[in-house]
């Protein structure tokens, strides 16, 4: 009963401050739909929510008499089950934004019809760069990553040290597609080439037999256009066939701090991989993460969780300053108009196409004797200048853009 | 050298070893699966989640009490076995009566909760767990590199299914249990434990998955979800080879390893369909299996 009368007040406390702000049914709730059972739960998941709670918290949302409510679903990596959550977020429970998705196929579908609700969608786990590209809505925000910046990043610097042929072994969904096509171009351009790929159903269990096909090839690169557990076992199985020992390399071109944690650095170590943003780059990341890992199982956060704390910090932001959450398009304007500037990603813009642009990071995976213990896995190879990191805003094909 | 449809004859070889290889691993799950739907009429959809309790189980033995991957062999089936004993007592045996329904509810119930329960303590990345170093190497047999370790899942495999067909269908505890199966009023009366050994008998169809579970734990990643990956094909394998028939299971599990091997080389897209495609077919012209009595 007590607890009830508390709850009570509160809500008249916090509904008091939103008197001059315009909110849907007065509260602004985000909705964090990501894989939360599957081979990309630990990289998204429950951290995601995690990562989002802290980010209006920090915002100090309910001091300024905002009310912001988080919930989570799982969208099983599979399109129909990520439409209809998305579709019943929106229609009955009023839900204001959509964060994260993981799975790319799931975030085109989430990305449509969080247009035609004129909702907002920020996505952070996805990877495929046609969401600024052909895909881009007035309505979507393309935050952490995509496939083109981590072509650039780990297909640029391969190239570059000599691994000039390439067989890439490919997840056969949106974005294994995307990411292969990506990176084949970068390769192209800087002079390697492609001597054929296989495309292997999502998710897998044994790849040795498109390794094996790899290996025939004789490429000198095999490039993992996949994820989570794909790669991980990808990387193991390559080692135990002697892919590795025999010469050829391996690039994980898209490949997570969990997933290194997963492999063990005894069989990750050398590996180079691009990534928007590691725990351990300075003093913000560090405190950010001793607040996080408690709530989070002791995982250590990947760059897809701070994605979501900054990209919903800057949503309440534009928010903020529009006093209302009603109208979609308006607010991803707004997110565009203004600067970004969060804690963890520092200083940014979010360009019309929808792509927020920051710096990225090329990582080497350190060797055993390096470590210093769990989670003490990444040295920086380079940083990626934020002007050098994303694809050129004429080139993606988004009908936002004027040319 | 010769050609097949633009692939040469060595990377063929290549993957029909490696089809051989994931064929070990399906015949050693639908085998655990086919003795304990043969003998107690369950179907086991725990099956999954007990094989990646075995590999957990050799992942903590290694961490926790140093004791490195032949032990784990040894102990983890026996362990994972003891629970699978428990759970028969508890919960399965209530279920003998009644329709196949209640055991496969009851069985995929809890094989959610152990998934759920794992995925909640260690995530769903997985735990690094290495090849023991005596296995460690391969051969270059000329037209590929065949891992050391691979050769040894194949061979403990065969011997493994082997035995258990001969002890099933040639000694005397097979023709008890066999027998028990069919009327076990009448064996009982011959003065025969046969509760306990229908007990027994999930415990071993048990430890079969765990068995299996620890010999994957160095090649494939060891996730709460490890199993529910592998569990529906290896009930595709049972059903082609005809539900509680051993030697459906056993030669249904090599056979489509490697018919999914040759699929992975010339349609690679496809594979992970292949082996329903097959299912579908033999069930529309089979439909007890390939080696079932249809009853």
């Amino acid at each position: 009963m007590k607890r009830l009368i508390s709850l009570t007040a509160l809500s008249i406390a916090l509904g008091c401050g939103a008197a001059d702000a315009q909110y849907t049914d007065g509260t602004i709730k985000i909705g964090v739909m990501n894989d939360m059972s599957g081979t990309y739960s630990d990289l998204s998941g429950q951290g995601s929510v995690v990562a989002a709670r802290m980010a209006a918290e920090d915002f100090g949302a309910a001091r300024k008499g905002m009310k912001v409510e988080i919930i989570g679903a799982d969208h099983q990596n599979k399109p129909d089950v990520g439409s209809n959550v998305v579709r019943t977020w929106l229609d009955v429970d009023k839900v204001d934004v959509i964060v994260d998705v993981p799975t790319s196929s799931v975030a085109l579908a989430v990305n449509e019809i969080v247009r035609d609700k004129n909702k907002v969608f920020l996505v952070s786990g996805a990877a495929a760069s046609d969401l600024t590209g052909p895909a881009c809505t007035p309505n979507t925000v393309h935050w952490t990553y995509d496939t083109w910046a981590l072509a650039n990043g780990t297909g640029k610097a391969i190239v570059k040290t000599g691994g000039d042929t390439w067989y890439f072994l490919t997840a056969n969904y949106a974005f294994g597609l995307a990411l292969e096509r990506d990176t084949a171009a970068v390769v192209v351009k800087n002079g390697g080439k492609v001597l054929g790929q296989v495309r292997h159903p999502f998710p897998g269990t044994d790849f040795s037999s498109f390794l094996l096909q790899a290996q025939a090839s004789k490429a000198k690169i095999i490039g993992l256009a996949n994820a989570g557990s794909d790669t991980i076992n990808s990387i193991k199985q390559a080692a135990e066939f002697g892919i590795t020992s025999g010469g050829q390399n391996l690039a994980a071109l898209l490949a997570f701090i969990t997933d290194v944690h997963a492999l063990g650095l005894r069989t990750a170590q050398g590996l180079i991989m691009t990534e928007a943003w590691y725990w351990d780059l300075n003093d913000n990341n560090r405190n950010f993460t001793k607040r996080f890992a408690p709530q989070y199982k002791g995982i250590h956060p990947t760059m897809v969780h701070a994605g979501v704390y900054s990209a919903v910090t800057h949503y309440l932001k534009a928010v903020e300053a529009l006093k209302s959450d009603a109208d979609g398009k308006a607010i991803v304007a707004k997110m565009k108009e203004m600067p970004t500037d969060d804690t963890l990603f520092g200083k940014g813009t979010v360009r019309a196409d929808g792509r927020k642009i920051h710096p990225m990071y090329l990582f080497e995976v350190k060797k055993p004797a390096e470590s210093k213990g769990a989670w003490d896995y990444y040295k920086v190879r380079a940083t990626i200048p934020e002007n050098e990191a994303f694809r050129p805003l004429a080139e993606g094909g988004c009908p936002l853009v004027k040319s | 050298m010769f050609e097949v449809l633009g692939v040469s004859s060595q990377a063929l070889f290549g993957q029909l070893l490696i089809g051989l290889i994931n064929g070990s691993f399906y015949a050693l799950l639908s085998l655990g699966l086919a003795v304990i739907f043969g003998m107690l009429n369950i179907i086991n959809f725990a099956h999954g989640a007990q094989y990646m309790l075995g590999a957990f189980v050799a992942i903590f033995l290694l961490q926790y009490l140093g004791l490195g991957y032949w032990w784990a062999l040894v102990i983890a089936p026996l362990v994972v076995g003891a629970t699978g004993v428990v759970v028969e007592r508890l919960f399965l045996r209530w279920l003998y009566q009644l329709d196949h329904l209640y055991g496969l509810l009851l069985t995929f119930g809890l094989a959610l909760m152990m998934e759920g329960t794992f995925r909640n303590f260690f995530g769903s990345s997985g735990l690094p767990y290495s090849v023991p170093p005596s296995l460690t190497g391969g051969q270059n047999l000329g037209f590929m590199f065949l891992p050391n370790y691979r050769a040894w899942v194949v061979v403990a495999s065969l011997t493994v299914c082997l035995a258990t067909w001969f002890v099933i269908e040639r000694t005397k505890l097979g023709a008890y249990l066999r027998a028990a199966t069919e009327n076990p009023t009448l064996v009982r009366a011959f003065g025969i434990n046969v509760p306990r050994m229908i007990t027994l008998t999930y415990g071993f169809g048990v430890a079969l998955a765990a068995l299996a579970g620890v010999m994957a734990a160095p090649i494939y990643n060891v996730s709460p979800q490890m199993g529910s990956n592998l569990i529906i094909v290896v009930f595709a394998v049972v059903v082609i080879g005809g539900m509680g028939s051993i030697l459906g299971a056993i030669v249904t599990g090599f056979g489509l390893g490697l018919i999914e091997g040759l699929t992975k080389v010339f349609f690679p897209e496809a594979s992970n369909t292949v082996i329903f495609v097959v299912m579908a077919i033999v069930l529309l012209i089979r439909p007890a299996g390939l080696f079932g009595r249809s009853t």
